[in-house]
């Protein structure tokens, strides 16, 4: 074992994208990397609490970070939302432990991404190594969304208009990285139930510029972008008039793609694009 | 808007006060509009940031918190990102939502309030089971055709859990909620 977390899946992984809940501890356990579900975790508030009720976002966050500072790990997050809403808890702990923190301290831990604990150096380093079915000839459209790169400030990101993490995980498997001009330009995610047409407009340029680029397939590694883009393609497809079916990857299922894990196709097929003829077709399955 | 005419006494407004206490300098604006120019829902706002900023310096808060733009913000943060003031646009959303709340107000896109009851309603258990907190969303707003087709595609796919994995003792999410209602 290499390191210890403290591992917070939030509610998405434990329901709608539990493929990214699976696959995240399938390609934990092939690089060695130690984690434990932090116990007792409860909803971070996702967007909704922040819009309703300022103190309500915080301290439904605080309680997780508490938790975990008891246990004394790291909290490790894959979900983009839950990661934002930690960080801004977290800042609001280490700003004013006496008003959010259950200690009246600040917080003894951190909290981090998966991606940026991928793309460490030695755990990058792994991945190479491990990647033995590295996968040639997919075009691959990294995608960031919104909540790991804003604000800077917040969930301290370096480079919140040009992020790295995805595009250096997916050369490292051997992909073809295809670059394109809307990384990180919203999907609609916080509007996936209630206002549609919103999901529609932006997701709908996500994928115009993602074909113009001469992207084969989006990765992303936001339960809310995955789902927002995979599941509004037949409606996107119709409104616009243009063929549309892209499969959307989470990153740790390239991964386990790559590493050769025997359950990924078991998660690829709970898309709703199914990702597998086109896997077929680059000789990837 | 363009014809409308502004009373300058009324500049100053308590709103920007309230956001000055929450952090928000929104009297740094210069209208440089680089929060409109990456705002990704500017085309369904009927006010454009800029502009909400702008009115709020004026004192036309009661024009503002009844705006459809401030529950239309999508908090993608890319406004707050790249102010070169340091206003802090998106958190500025999030108050004036909270603060059209508080006063009452009816908010004008009844569907995105009410998800977000909905979801707030969930989180009491804990951890927020979708399908439950999608019906009540759905018993909401009363539309219970959206979606369907689409729900069914999951559903078939494994995508949708129909019971929760467990549920969880909600005396520490009771905690939180009465907390948060003593510190607003």
């Amino acid at each position: 074992m290499i390191v210890e977390y403290s591992y917070y899946p939030g509610c998405s992984l434990q329901g709608s994208s539990s493929e990214y809940d699976h696959s995240i501890r399938a390609v934990c356990r092939a690089l060695d990397i130690g984690m434990t579900e932090l116990d007792g975790w409860t909803c971070c508030g996702a967007s909704s609490a922040h819009a309703l009720d300022e103190s309500l976002s915080i301290l439904l966050a605080a309680h997780n970070i508490d938790l975990a500072d008891k246990v004394g790990k790291d909290i490790l997050v894959g979900c983009a939302a839950c990661f934002s809403r930690l960080k801004f808890a977290e800042k609001a702990m280490r700003d004013e432990p006496r008003r959010w923190a259950e200690s009246k301290t600040a917080p003894s831990v951190g909290i981090v991404h998966i991606h940026d604990l991928l793309c460490e150096d030695r755990i990058m380093d792994k991945i190479k190594k491990l990647a033995v079915k590295p996968l040639k000839g997919l075009n691959v459209i990294p995608y960031y969304g919104c909540l790991t790169a804003r604000p800077p400030k917040v969930v301290d990101a370096p480079n919140p208009e040009n992020p790295q993490a995805l595009d250096e995980i997916v050369k490292a498997l051997g992909a073809n990285l295809t670059p394109w001009s809307r990384k990180t330009d919203c999907c609609g995610g916080s509007f996936a139930i209630s206002k549609t047409e919103i999901v529609r407009k932006l997701s709908g340029d996500l994928f115009e510029a993602a074909k113009h680029a001469g992207g084969d397939c989006i990765v992303t590694d936001c339960p809310m972008c995955q789902a927002n883009l995979d599941s509004r393609q037949k409606e996107i497809a119709e409104e616009r008039g243009i063929p549309l079916d892209m499969p959307v990857f989470f990153i740790t299922e390239l991964i386990a793609l790559a590493f050769g894990i025997d359950n990924t196709q078991k998660w690829l097929a709970k898309h709703l694009v199914d990702p597998r003829p086109l896997l077929a077709q680059k000789d990837a399955i | 808007m363009s014809e409308q005419i502004i009373d300058l006494d009324r500049a100053d407004s308590e709103m920007l006060e309230k956001l000055r206490t929450r952090g928000v300098k929104a009297d740094a604006c210069y209208q440089c509009l680089r929060c409109a120019a990456g705002c990704p829902v500017l085309s369904f706002m009927d006010i454009h940031p800029n502009r909400i900023v702008r009115m709020l310096q004026f004192g036309m808060d009661k024009e503002v918190l009844t705006s459809k733009a401030i529950w239309l913000c999508a908090s993608c943060q890319t406004c707050t990102t790249r102010c070169p003031n340091e206003v802090d646009i998106a958190h500025m959303m999030d108050v004036l939502r909270q603060e059209a709340l508080a006063r009452g107000i009816p908010c004008p896109q009844p569907e995105v309030e009410k998800f977000h009851r909905a979801f707030l309603t969930a989180v009491k258990r804990g951890r927020v089971h979708e399908l439950s907190m999608l019906a009540h969303y759905k018993l909401m707003t009363r539309r219970f055709t959206d979606d369907m087709a689409l729900g069914m595609e999951m559903f078939k796919r494994g995508r949708m859990k129909l019971i929760p994995t467990r549920l969880l003792p909600t005396e520490t999410m009771k905690k939180i909620f009465a907390k948060a209602k003593e510190g607003d």
